[in-house]
C-alpha cells in the first residue's frame, strides 16, 4: 500500500476540477474518484467548499481556482473567544490518536497547548486533500503525509494573529512575541489573547513565506502529549455513528442475501411482517431486505422474522458467488493456475543460480479471508432536506470519495451531500468504500422511501455477512543455496488480487498490484537474485484494505521462508539476517535493539517456568517504517501461547511517542490475533462465521506482555498505525518451528494441533 | 409498560417484555454510552451494573430486571469507585478506539467494588470484555493502578 503515496504523488496531484492546473494531464481526481468508486462512473464535480471556508477564497464560482490544499487557515481553525481552538482535521479519529497529532503539530506552531484544541473530521473540501493530492484515513499516512502542510498552517495562522494584533496595538510586528494562545507586547507590558484577535486575522492575506519554530524548541511535538478523547472515552461521552439520533428517525435492520450477487425475489410473509409492533415498513434492497420500525430491536426481530426467496445463485464472478464457492475451491484454483504472470521484481540471473545451486527447498504459504471485526457494527443515517439536499452521518475513511457515491445513489450532484464522520469505533480499514460491503447506499434508499431519517444498522451478524474481506492469499517459496548453506537467489509466485488492484486499478495502471506483492518485493536483504512475479486471478468476493494491506500476510510467508532458508543452510536465523543485511545500517541497529531488549538473541527451546519455551524472529518494511520483532512461546495443550513480544521499531521520527508505542502495541495485537485464530471460511457459497463466537478473536488471556522500543533514526518519516502488525506472525510462527520443529504454511495456527514441545 | 430504575432515576419503558436492556438503554433512552458490540454476551461492550453486578445487557431482557437497580457508564462518576476507576483509564491513557471502553470501565468498577484489593486471577476473571484495539495490558494495569 505504500506504493500509493508515491504513485498518488506522481499521479493524481491535484484535485482541481476541470482541467488539472499543474497535474500531469488526463490524471484528474475524476480518474481518482471513477477508479475508487469501482463499478461507479461518476461524472461529477467535485464538491464546493465549505461556506467558512469560501469567505477567505480568493476566487469563486465556477471557474474559481481550488486552493492549495492545507494552506487556507479559515477552512481549518476556529479560535474561539474562550481561548479554545477548533481544528477542523483532514482525518477521522477511530482510535490511532490522529486528532490529538494533529493538534500537537498545530498547536506546535501556533503556540496553543494541544489540551486547548477540539479536533473534528472536516467535511468534504479540496482544502483537506493533503495526502498528496488526495483525502484518505489510511495507508498509514495521515501525520507522515501532512506534517510539513499543518506546521506551516499553524505558523500560517500565528503570524495573521501576529499582524492583527501589531494593527490592533499599533506596533511593528517585530515586537511582537507569543504565549500559549496571546500575542505579547513585552515593551509596553500589553497582551492580547488570540480569541481576540481571530476575526481580524482571518481577514488578512495569509504570508506564502512563514518562518517555523527551530525543532530544537519543540514543546510539543515529540512529547508524550495525552490524548485528547480519553476522558469521553472512558466515560461514555464519545459519540460514534452508530449513537447519531435525529427526530422523527426509523430504524431499519436488514437481512442480506445468504449468497452475494443474489436478490430478494419475493417475500412470503410481508402482511404478518408489517403488523409486527411498531414496524413502519418492509422493503427489498439490491442484495437485501430491510424494515424500518421504531426501534431498532423492532425492526431487527422483524426482518429476522421475514421470509425470503431469493434468487437462484449465478457462478462466481465479480460480486457474484457461486453457490458451491469455497476456501478450500480458490485456494486450489490459486495453486493450479499455471499463467506466469508478471514480474513484480527481477534482479540477477535467477536461473543461473538456480542452475548452480547446492541446495534448493521450495514451500507454499497460504492465508485465509479475514474479517476486520472492528468492535463498532457499521451503520449509516441519513436525512434528506426539504430542499433535496442529503445529510449523511455515516464511518468513513475518505469523506469526498462517499460524498460522491452517495450523490450517485441519490441522483444528486456530491455538493447537495454532506458528509458527518463521526469518530470511528476501530476501523482497520473497515471504512473505506466496497460495494455491497457499506450500509450508507441502504439509509439512502431507504430514507427515500419513507420520507423519513432512517438509521440503518448492521446486527452483527449481518455484519459478519457483509464485511469486506482481507483476501485470501497464496504464494509459492523457491531458494538456491549455495555450497556454505547462504542464499543465491529467491523465486517467489504470488496468485491472487490485493485492493489496490480491486478499488485503485484505473489510477495507478500498474498490473502489478503493490497490495498483493508487498512484503515480498522489496525485502532489504542482500540476496543476489531475485524473481516475483505476480499473477491476477480475481476473487468473486468483496475484498478489503486490512490492517497493514498485503504485509499482514506476505511478511509471514516470506519471514518464515528465510527462517526455512536459515534451517536448510545450517544458520542461524539471527545470524543469517545480520549476513544479509550487513550493508544496512538502519537494519542493523533494529536487529541489534531487538536482540538488546529481549535479553541477547536465543532461540531455544529453553527451560522457563516450568515448561519448554523458544523464540522466533521477523523483520518488515512497511509503509515506511522499519521492525524487528522478537516473538516468545510455548505450547500448551496443542495450542501455542505467546508470552512476550520485543518490538523495535524505526519510524523515522515521531510526533507522540505514547501514540507511537500504543499504536504499535494495538498493530501488534491484532496481528497476533489474526495469526493464532481468525479466518473467514466459505463453504457452499456460504461464509462460516456469524458472530465473535464462531470468530474468535485475541482475548485478554491471550495476551502477551510487549515490549516497544521507539528508534528514530532520522530517517523520512514513516507510518505508524500499521507497521506493527506485519513483525508479529512471523515471529510467532518461527518460534513455534524452532520449538516443535513444525513449519506452519497454512493459517491460522489454530487449524494445526501442535506437538508438545 | 415495564417499570426500571437506572442510574437512580424511574423509568417507565413502552416495549415488549422480551427487549434487552441494552436497545432499551439506548435507544429508548438514548443512554447512548453503552455500546452494541456483538448482542450475543461475547463482547462485553455493552457492560452495566445491575444491582452492582457487572452484567452483559445484550442478554437481559427488560422484564427479568425486575427491582435490581441499574448503573450505565453514564453515571461512572457519581461513584466513588467508578471516579477512581476514569482516572486510572485516563492516567493510563487506556482508549484507542474507546469504543470497548465503557463496557471495560463497567466491568473494572464492578470488580473494584466488591475486590478493592484483587489479585491478578481476580482481574482475570473480570476483565474478561473483548477489545480489538488490544488495550489489554492497559486495562490491567489501570485496575491494578485504581485498586493501589
Ligand atoms: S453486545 Fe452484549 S456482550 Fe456484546
Ligand atoms: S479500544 Fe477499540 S475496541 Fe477497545
Amino acid at each position: 500500500m505504500d506504493q500509493f503515496l508515491t504513485e498518488a504523488r506522481a499521479d493524481a496531484v491535484t484535485v482541481v476540477e476541470p482541467p488539472a492546473r499543474d497535474g500531469v494531464p488526463g490524471a484528474s481526481r475524476r480518474g481518482f474518484l471513477a477508479a475508487a468508486g469501482s463499478a461507479l462512473v461518476l461524472s461529477v464535480a467535485l464538491p464546493g467548499r465549505s461556506a467558512r471556508a469560501q469567505a477567505q477564497g480568493p476566487a469563486e464560482g465556477a471557474g474559481a481556482i481550488a486552493p492549495k490544499p492545507g494552506t487556507r487557515v479559515a477552512a481549518f481553525l476556529e479560535i474561539h473567544p474562550d481561548g479554545t481552538v477548533k481544528l477542523l482535521s483532514p482525518f477521522v479519529e477511530g482510535g490511532q490518536g490522529i486528532a490529538t497529532g494533529m493538534a500537537q503539530i498545530v498547536g506546535e506552531e501556533l503556540d496553543v497547548p494541544p489540551a486547548r484544541f477540539v479536533v473534528d473530521c472536516a467535511p468534504p473540501g479540496p482544502d483537506y486533500a493533503v495526502v498528496n493530492g488526495l483525502r484518505m484515513t489510511g495507508g498509514s499516512f495521515s501525520t507522515r503525509s501532512s506534517y510539513a502542510v499543518m506546521r506551516r498552517l499553524g505558523a500560517t495562522a500565528r503570524d495573521m494573529l501576529i499582524r492583527a494584533a501589531a494593527a490592533r496595538l499599533k506596533v511593528r510586528e517585530s515586537e511582537l512575541t507569543t504565549r500559549d494562545g496571546t500575542v505579547i507586547h513585552a515593551a509596553t507590558n500589553r497582551s492580547l489573547p488570540y480569541g481576540d484577535l481571530a476575526a481580524d486575522a482571518l481577514l488578512l492575506k495569509p504570508n506564502e513565506a512563514v518562518e517555523l519554530r527551530d525543532p530544537s524548541t519543540f514543546r510539543y511535538i515529540r512529547q508524550p502529549v495525552p490524548r485528547l478523547d480519553v476522558h469521553d472515552k472512558a466515560t461514555g461521552r464519545a459519540v460514534y455513528a452508530i449513537d447519531q439520533k435525529l427526530d422523527g428517525m426509523l430504524y431499519a435492520a436488514v437481512q442480506h442475501a445468504p449468497h452475494l450477487g443474489t436478490e430478494p425475489e419475493a417475500l412470503t410473509n410481508e402482511a404478518e411482517i408489517r403488523a409486527m409492533p411498531g414496524v413502519h415498513s418492509v422493503h427489498r434492497l439490491p442484495g437485501a431486505v430491510a424494515v424500518a420500525a421504531d426501534s431498532w430491536w423492532r425492526a431487527r426481530k422483524a426482518v429476522e422474522a421475514l421470509g425470503v426467496r431469493w434468487s437462484a445463485p449465478k457462478p462466481s464472478g465479480l460480486d457474484t458467488v457461486a453457490a458451491d464457492f469455497s476456501s478450500d475451491g480458490i485456494v486450489a484454483a490459486l495453486k493450479a493456475s499455471t499463467d506466469p504472470g508478471l514480474p513484480a521484481e527481477a534482479v540477477g540471473d535467477t536461473a543461473g543460480a538456480f542452475a548452480k545451486a547446492a541446495k534448493v527447498i521450495e514451500a507454499d504459504y497460504e492465508a485465509p479471508y479475514l474479517a476486520h471485526a472492528q468492535l463498532e457494527p457499521p451503520s449509516a443515517l441519513a436525512r434528506f432536506s426539504e430542499d433535496g439536499t442529503l445529510d449523511l452521518w455515516l464511518p468513513n475513511q475518505m469523506p469526498e470519495l462517499f460524498q460522491a457515491i452517495a450523490a450517485q445513489v441519490a441522483g444528486l450532484q456530491p455538493a447537495q451531500v454532506r458528509i458527518h464522520s463521526p469518530m470511528l469505533g476501530g476501523f482497520f480499514g473497515r471504512h473505506f468504500a466496497y460495494g455491497p460491503g457499506n450500509p450508507f447506499p441502504q439509509a439512502i434508499r431507504l430514507a427515500q422511501a419513507t420520507r423519513r431519517p432512517v438509521k440503518v444498522l448492521w446486527s452483527r451478524e449481518e455484519e459478519f455477512r457483509s464485511d469486506a474481506l482481507r483476501p485470501l492469499s497464496y504464494s509459492r517459496f523457491r531458494a538456491a543455496l549455495d555450497a556454505q548453506g547462504r542464499p543465491s537467489a529467491i523465486e517467489v509466485r504470488t496468485v491472487g488480487e490485493g485492493p489496490i488492484g480491486r478499488y485503485f486499478g484505473a489510477l495507478f495502471k500498474n498490473p502489478v498490484d503493490s497490495s498483493a506483492v508487498e512484503g515480498i518485493v522489496e525485502k532489504p536483504y542482500a540476496i543476489p537474485n531475485r524473481r516475483m512475479t505476480f499473477t491476477k486471478l480475481a476473487h468473486p468476493v468483496t475484498i478489503a484494505f486490512w490492517r497493514s494491506v498485503g504485509h499482514s500476510m506476505n511478511d509471514a510467508f516470506y519471514e518464515s521462508f528465510l527462517d526455512e532458508i536459515a534451517q536448510a543452510g545450517g544458520q542461524d536465523p539471527f545470524a543469517l539476517r545480520q549476513a544479509l543485511l550487513k550493508d544496512s545500517p538502519r537494519h542493523l541497529a533494529l536487529l541489534a535493539a531487538v536482540a538488546e531488549m529481549s535479553g541477547g538473541w536465543r532461540r531455544g527451546p529453553y527451560a522457563a517456568e516450568g515448561g519448554m519455551r523458544a523464540r522466533g524472529l521477523a523483520m518488515a518494511s512497511p509503509f515506511g517504517s522499519e521492525t524487528a520483532t522478537i516473538a516468545e512461546v510455548s505450547v500448551e495443550g496443542g495450542e501455542a501461547r505467546v508470552h512476550t513480544l520485543w518490538i523495535a521499531f524505526d519510524p523515522g521520527s515521531v510526533v507522540n511517542p505514547a501514540i507511537v508505542r500504543a499504536q504499535v502495541e494495538s498493530a501488534a495485537a491484532l496481528g497476533l490475533s489474526s495469526v493464532l485464530f481468525e479466518q473467514i471460511v466459505y463453504r457452499d457459497g456460504v461464509r462460516q462465521a456469524q458472530n465473535f463466537d464462531t470468530y474468535p478473536i485475541l482475548r485478554r488471556e491471550h495476551m502477551p506482555a510487549v515490549h516497544v522500543r521507539i528508534v528514530e533514526s532520522g530517517a523520512p518519516m514513516g507510518g505508524v498505525g500499521e507497521p506493527g502488525l506485519p513483525g508479529v506472525p512471523p515471529a510467532v510462527l518461527n518460534a513455534i518451528a524452532a520449538l516443535t520443529g513444525q513449519r506452519i504454511r497454512a493459517l491460522p495456527i489454530a487449524n494445526t494441533k501442535l506437538s508438545a514441545a | 409498560m415495564v417499570s426500571l430504575t437506572i442510574n437512580g432515576r424511574q423509568h417507565a419503558i413502552d416495549a415488549e417484555p422480551d427487549t434487552p436492556l441494552l436497545f432499551v438503554l439506548r435507544d429508548t433512552l438514548g443512554l447512548t454510552g453503552t455500546k452494541y458490540g456483538c448482542g450475543i454476551g461475547q463482547c462485553g461492550a455493552c457492560t452495566v451494573l445491575l444491582d452492582s453486578q457487572a452484567t452483559r445487557s445484550c442478554q437481559i431482557p427488560i422484564e427479568s430486571v425486575g427491582t435490581q437497580s441499574v448503573a450505565t457508564i453514564e453515571a461512572v462518576e457519581q461513584d466513588a469507585v467508578g471516579r477512581k476507576v476514569v482516572a486510572a483509564w485516563v492516567a493510563l491513557q487506556v482508549p484507542q478506539c474507546g469504543y470497548c471502553q465503557s463496557g471495560q470501565v463497567m466491568a473494572a468498577t464492578a470488580l473494584l467494588q466488591q475486590t478493592p484489593h484483587p489479585t491478578e486471577a481476580d482481574i482475570a476473571d473480570a476483565m474478561t470484555n473483548l477489545c480489538r484495539c488490544g488495550t489489554y495490558n492497559a486495562i490491567a494495569a489501570a485496575v491494578r493502578q485504581a485498586a493501589a
